[in-house]
């Protein structure tokens, strides 16, 4: 893909060459696999290993907590790097970074830092974050997963649908209510009453886990509730850091499907020419290129805001909502260029257009990331 | 043992290269630079030897300013320092040049052992590593593909025409890397933020003495479209007739 605006000139040499680790990561170690993988509903962990030696699991972790405490534009870039590869990929690295390391930093003693972060970091203990139920989606302030507080411990029951890496998790943090507030729990995944699911029957993230989690009457530690997560607030800030990579992930994903297609267009000849050299082809192209590179710039400026005090969760769902939508129009229209074979498994655009089917509901549905910029543009909430 | 890698900032194989508007240098505008891919394997080997006998790896380019980001690569990798021997009209410069400019560095930093790439991708001469070893009377081995790195001497081997050939010497050497001798490391994210603190020394350079110029660039010729003879069996005698009379391939 060309850089008409050097995109490029934005970045540091360091931001460079961590794209380039990510990019080199993902054309070695997942690309000549990842169609067979999809195919066969299989993630691939032993690739987690490796991402944990790359830094890909505690990336913007103090170096204390086995981190390598770097910019939100290096996460960005990393994460769209994985989304070229794969959606599923990328989704692991953004619950292992965003909804496990994150809360646990931001919300934890210092002692559940310190034992749980390094090993999150490393790839050693496998983390899945438990918001959404079955009936309870974009309102998760409605959810019914319970803790009950004893002199000891806390007692949980209730169940969590659509958990990313759910079983293959050795550490839950678990969202539910405790006198009717909103609080996190560790659970650890061999604790009695701790059971997982995975949801096999999905056509969409299929070389990433997800799962239902049940809770049984799992006894909990007193010193497993994350003591400073309070209310819905605490989950949201947590999705916030998620979903901004998301709107990274997603122009990883685009990228992909345009690369694809501008090769297709290059080297596909009907009636004696390159199909690129006619006109509704080009129009096609023009319009994915376009509103790729408006995205990107979105999506930069949105890292760098978040290092400041400018920045604002609805600068995130801008970033999330426009680039995943335009992801997805991405990935139809190169779909289209590439006629029949673009629904062949032997070139990843009708993968990643399932894919991201899912990122364009999860973490934010489209439609409520309109209504929270709605709310934001006119004062009024309609949700 | 001190070891120095002598790496070079080359454009990437996958760009497509420009001709600039003075039709003699490259267009770098478009262009994307990289660290050397053989400079990359000398890179690693360097590191090999020194998480295997102990010691620091120096990084040393001749390059323009943006010639840093190689260094931070390699540096990200996990060498220790880098020297950047700065000259904004490095990048095409004469050969003989930049290894009298390496030859003077590594005399004054007297490593054990000098590592570099058997060439580099862009101006493909493979003329910098024998020149440097000729300038500083040091014994050179180009091309290894095999090595064992010992305390006081290496066992190296380069492939020659129909063979192999086996070298063992002791250190102060040089030795050129081949592909194949390893396989480099990613520079990780954590490599990545600890080279940020890690020194380069940056020495301006002048390349007086330069005697190479270069006058013209130009792209190689567009390809000239094949032919069909015909179709089956038939027409092999007239194909094989054509290859041995018109195109010459065969005798």
């Amino acid at each position: 893909m060309k850089d008409l605006l050097h995109f490029d000139e934005l970045l540091s040499d360091d931001e460079k060459l961590i794209r380039q680790t990510a990019s080199d990561f993902i054309r070695d170690e997942l690309e000549p696999y990842i169609e067979i993988w999809f195919a066969n509903g299989e993630f691939p962990q032993h690739l987690v290993k490796k991402m944990a030696e790359l830094g890909f699991l505690g990336i913007s972790l103090p170096e204390e907590f086995g981190g390598s405490a770097a910019s939100p534009l290096m996460y960005g870039l990393i994460m769209e790097q994985l989304e070229y590869g794969d959606s599923g990929i990328r989704s692991f690295a953004s619950v292992q970074n965003s909804l496990v390391n994150y809360p646990i930093w931001k919300y934890g003693s210092d002692k559940q830092k310190k034992y749980w972060l390094p090993r999150l970091a490393a790839g050693e203990v496998i983390g899945c974050f438990g918001l959404t139920e079955a009936d309870f989606g974009s309102n998760p302030a409605g959810m019914r997963t319970r803790a009950q507080e004893y002199a000891n411990h806390y007692i949980l029951n209730g169940s969590k649908m659509w958990i990313t890496n759910g079983s293959i998790a050795d550490i839950a943090i678990v969202w539910a209510k405790l006198d009717g507030e909103l609080r996190a729990f560790l659970v650890p995944t061999d604790t009695p009453g701790f059971s997982a699911r995975e949801i096999k029957d999905k056509w969409s993230l299929r070389a990433s886990v997800t799962s239902e989690l049940v809770f049984e009457g799992c006894q909990i530690p007193k010193e497993n509730i994350l003591a400073l997560a309070k209310g819905l607030k605490a989950p949201l800030s947590c999705l916030t850091q998620a979903r901004f990579g998301i709107a990274w992930g997603a122009l990883g994903a685009a990228k992909a499907c345009l690369n694809a297609a501008l090769n297709y267009a290059a080297t596909r000849i009907q009636f004696d020419k390159p199909i690129g050299a006619f006109q509704l082809s080009q129009e096609k192209l023009v319009e994915i290129y376009s509103r790729l590179i408006q995205g990107e710039l979105a999506a930069w400026r949105v890292a760098k805001l978040k290092e400041g005090a400018l920045f604002d969760h609805n600068q995130v769902s801008f970033i999330k909502r426009n680039n995943v939508e335009l992801a997805r129009e991405t990935a139809k229209s190169a779909r289209s260029i590439l006629g029949a074979n673009g629904i062949s498994a032997e070139y990843p655009i009708m993968r990643h257009l399932m894919n991201l089917e899912s990122v364009y509901t999860y973490e934010g549905t489209h439609e409520i990331h309109t209504l929270i910029l709605g709310k934001y543009l006119t004062g009024e909430s309609a949700f | 043992m001190k070891i120095y890698v002598c790496v070079k900032q080359v454009p990437d194989t996958e760009t497509k290269v420009k001709v600039a508007e003075d039709g003699k240098s490259l267009d770098e505008r478009d262009l994307t630079l990289i660290l050397n891919p053989y400079c990359e394997f000398a890179v690693e080997e360097g590191l090999r030897i020194k998480e295997k006998l102990g010691g620091d790896v120096t990084l040393v380019t001749v390059g323009p300013d943006g010639a840093k980001a190689a260094l931070r690569s390699g540096l990200a990798m996990g060498a220790d320092s880098a020297i950047h021997l700065s000259a904004d009209n490095a990048r095409m410069a004469d050969s003989f040049v930049i290894a009298s400019l390496l030859a003077e560095q590594i005399k004054a930093g007297a490593p054990d052992l000098v590592l570099m790439g058997k060439k580099s991708v862009d101006t493909d001469m493979q003329a910098v590593p024998p020149m440097t070893a000729a300038l500083l009377n040091l014994p050179i081995v180009t091309a290894v593909v095999e090595a064992e790195w010992n305390i006081d001497s290496a066992k190296l081997v380069r492939e020659i025409e129909g063979g192999k050939e086996r070298y063992e010497m002791a250190y102060p050497l040089i030795a050129t890397i081949d592909k194949g001798l390893n396989e480099p490391r990613y520079a990780s994210l954590k490599g990545i933020m600890q080279a940020k603190k890690k020194p380069i020394e940056t020495k301006t350079v002048n390349l007086s003495g330069e005697t190479l110029v270069i006058e013209k660039m130009s792209y190689p010729p567009v390809a000239q479209p094949g032919k069909i003879v015909g179709e089956g069996a038939a027409v092999a005698p007239e194909l094989i007739r054509l290859l041995r009379e018109e195109a010459k391939v065969i005798e």
